[in-house]
């Protein structure tokens, strides 16, 4: 077992921001937070690709950008693949001596989930296929935020989007959603793990263990966003915390096959608290609509508890 | 099964006057004209006609929406869905449209009917995902590989959008083929009045059984999957049955030559073209289409008023190109000119036709005005 790792809030605050404030994301979105502890959470020189998003275009608006490292934004479904060739050129460099042997170079790929749930799934995959030293970060808001708000294959069955607008004849989005962050463990990559920003520590020590393993990780972190789900925008935090209190979002990590829960809600609370914060389920609450109340409970349910068992049984 | 051939049917929208945007009416215009399956991926400035089918096919029967996981996947699915029986469709912008490109060369190499709308936008790439251009002409006729023949319409307003949505299911059944809508982010987005019909004319595809489908004819009949007929579909090399030929010259050069044949024999029954202020022979010709045609009808007008004798010859389809047309209004101009939101891509087009053309582009992501046309007359033409 590796030393422990710890996150200090004394270190966090001196460091310098690598994402500078004055982009032009939404008051309340979730994206900035993750992407400034995941920056925060690194000491060495660090690359970013992004894929087409919230975050790529408000952080890059003309004349500005927010961003004090090197940036590249490739297409909507590549950021992975682009990084991909970063690592294995610099791989290559260090062979050659143009770069020292010993220098290290973080490599971070931000996607939505629509870049990586849904176009982006297939490059993912290949990287970690190909066992590149990068870390693919997924800002999940469950749904298309930057397009206008369309269904993806993470928004939540009973979400309303604008391509599964909830009425007489469909309660909301049909679907589950994808088990992303199970299909990106199923490559067999040293790290992959699920984590909120509300909980900053455990985020910013799953980043650390990310950057330090061989190979590739995944962090597969929930956004919670004011205009797609409808909700305040000083409620993201208490969202956040709600995900992981009722078990609907688990913070939990598969550490070179280990399966381990980092968060166990004492009490936990019935995922209607969750929904009912947040105007895209609005409508779960009408009495017709109970029945897929109770169903996304079940599916809670049975999700956690086959969580518990993976984590028994590594 | 609905009824084979032309049919006039009811408006599904009831009749009447509406203020619609060009993706929705877009989105109307399939929906009028028989349209049941549409697959689709998000991207700007073609996400509305997506948001207003996913409503809309709730609230009618027998209408199946689809939200694919990319552009890949949505014309994949409009092909399935297209040999399954369906009037299928697929909207996009630059960067999706380059992604459809693969299967848009199967649906042409299979004759399968589908419309695939792409509302432009300012490349190349993501370019400017919310602002007009008329960059994709090129990327809509000769973006498939190998040797083909494709048909492009071009609306200009929002109304139109509604009635060549209905022409694009129309031409792609009657012709079996897929047929692209070339709009841009200024008919998408633009809001104006629509008036819909009581009646709409459809035509269905043939679906005759017993004879070959890949050949025999120009247009050989189409029978879907599941209604008796055995059918091989693939985008190798195929015999008029379907049969995979892939080593045979013959086989390859005959239906690579009909599929060409189909559009050309056959294109004066496809090209359309408006002409404005044309009736005494114009000294000074604007060819224009999409948004452009519309500050170049103001500027023809102004112009007019102004002492020149100008005109404008509105194109309605790009590909086939409506050349004898062209020809013939273009015949007494002294100068003509095409101003496109491009580097000039229709202008080579047109001057292959009319050799002295000269074009006004601009590629900025603004819209051409009516007074930079003036502008451009004035400086290139004197």
């Amino acid at each position: 077992m590796a030393e422990r790792i710890r996150v200090n809030l004394r270190d966090i605050i001196n460091k310098e921001e690598r994402l500078a404030p004055g982009h032009r994301l939404c008051a309340g979105c979730a994206e900035p937070v993750i992407v400034r502890q995941i920056l925060l959470a690194i000491d060495d020189p660090v690359v970013v690709s992004t894929a087409t998003g919230c975050l790529e275009v408000s952080t890059t608006v003309y004349p500005y950008t927010s961003w004090r490292v090197p940036w590249i934004h490739s297409a909507f479904e590549n950021a992975a693949t682009t990084l991909s060739g970063i690592e294995a050129a610099y791989k290559a460099l260090r062979r050659t001596g143009k770069i020292p042997q010993d220098k290290e170079i973080k490599l971070i790929a931000f996607g939505g989930d629509g870049a990586s749930y849904d176009i982006g799934l297939q490059f993912i995959s290949g990287a970690l296929e190909r066992g590149h030293r990068i870390v693919y970060v997924c800002l999940n808001n469950e749904a298309y935020m930057n397009t206008g708000i369309q269904r993806s294959s993470a928004t939540p069955r009973g979400a309303s989007t604008t391509t599964s607008p909830a009425g007489k004849v469909i309660p909301g989005k049909v679907q589950w959603r994808k088990p992303f962050t199970h299909i990106m463990a199923a490559h067999d990559i040293p790290y992959v793990a699920q984590a909120a920003p509300h909980n900053y520590r455990d985020l910013m020590r799953k980043v650390k263990k990310a950057i330090s393993v061989d190979g590739p990780a995944v962090l597969n972190i929930l956004a919670p966003c004011p205009r797609g789900w409808r909700h305040p925008s000083d409620q993201t935090m208490a969202i956040s915390k709600l995900a992981a209190d009722t078990c609907y979002w688990p913070l939990y990590e598969i550490d070179h096959g280990k399966v381990i829960v980092n968060y166990k809600p004492r009490n936990k609370v019935p995922v209607a608290e969750w929904l009912k914060a947040q105007g895209r389920f609005r409508h779960l609450f009408q009495p017709a609509n109970a029945w897929l109340l109770e169903e996304i409970q079940a599916k809670v349910d049975e999700e956690w508890e086959r969580l518990l068992k993976e984590e028994a049984n590594s | 099964m609905s009824a084979q051939g032309w049919q006039t049917v009811s408006s599904v929208l009831p009749p009447g006057r509406y203020f619609l945007q060009g993706d929705e009416a877009c989105a109307e215009g399939a929906i009028a004209a028989g349209c049941n399956f549409y697959a689709g991926y998000p991207i700007t400035p073609a996400s509305e006609v997506m948001e207003r089918i996913a409503r809309r096919f709730q609230e009618l029967e027998g209408r199946v929406f689809v939200q694919m996981e990319d552009e890949i996947g949505s014309i994949a699915a409009v092909i399935g869905a297209s040999w399954a029986g369906a009037k299928a469709m697929t909207a996009t912008s630059g960067p999706g449209f380059s992604l459809m490109l693969e299967n848009l060369g199967y649906a042409i190499m299979t004759e399968t009917p589908l419309v695939l709308v792409d509302i432009q936008r300012a490349g190349p790439s993501t370019g400017q995902a919310t602002r007009p251009a008329q960059g994709d002409v090129f990327q809509a006729r000769w973006g498939a590989s190998g040797d083909y023949e494709v048909i492009v319409l071009a609306p200009w307003s929002v109304a139109d959008m509604y009635w060549q949505t209905i022409r694009a299911f129309n031409l792609a059944e009657q012709f079996r083929v897929p047929v692209i809508i070339l709009g841009d982010e200024g008919i998408g987005h633009l809001r104006e009045r629509v008036d819909i019909l009581p009646e709409v004319r459809v035509y269905n595809r043939l679906k005759e059984q017993g004879k070959p489908p890949f050949g025999g004819q120009l247009v050989p009949p189409m029978p879907a999957f599941g209604e008796g007929a055995k059918l091989l579909v693939t985008g190798s090399t195929h015999d008029p049955w379907g049969y995979r030929r892939t080593a045979d010259s013959r086989v390859q050069a005959e239906l690579v030559d009909r599929l060409s044949r189909k559009i050309t024999e056959r294109r004066e029954e496809i090209v359309q073209a408006e002409a404005f202020f044309c009736d005494d022979d114009p000294e000074l010709l604007l060819v224009a289409y999409g948004f452009t045609a519309r500050s170049a009808y103001r500027a023809a007008r102004e112009l007019r008023m102004q002492g020149v004798r100008a005109g404008l010859l509105r194109l309605a389809t790009l590909w086939p190109i409506p050349e004898k047309t062209i020809r013939e209004k273009a015949a007494c101009a002294r100068h003509v000119l095409v101003p496109e939101m491009n580097r000039g891509q229709l202008l080579r087009e047109i001057q292959r036709i009319v050799p002295h053309a000269k074009g006004y582009n601009k590629t900025n992501g603004e819209v051409i005005t009516p007074g930079e046309i003036i502008g451009a007359v004035r400086e290139k033409i004197g």
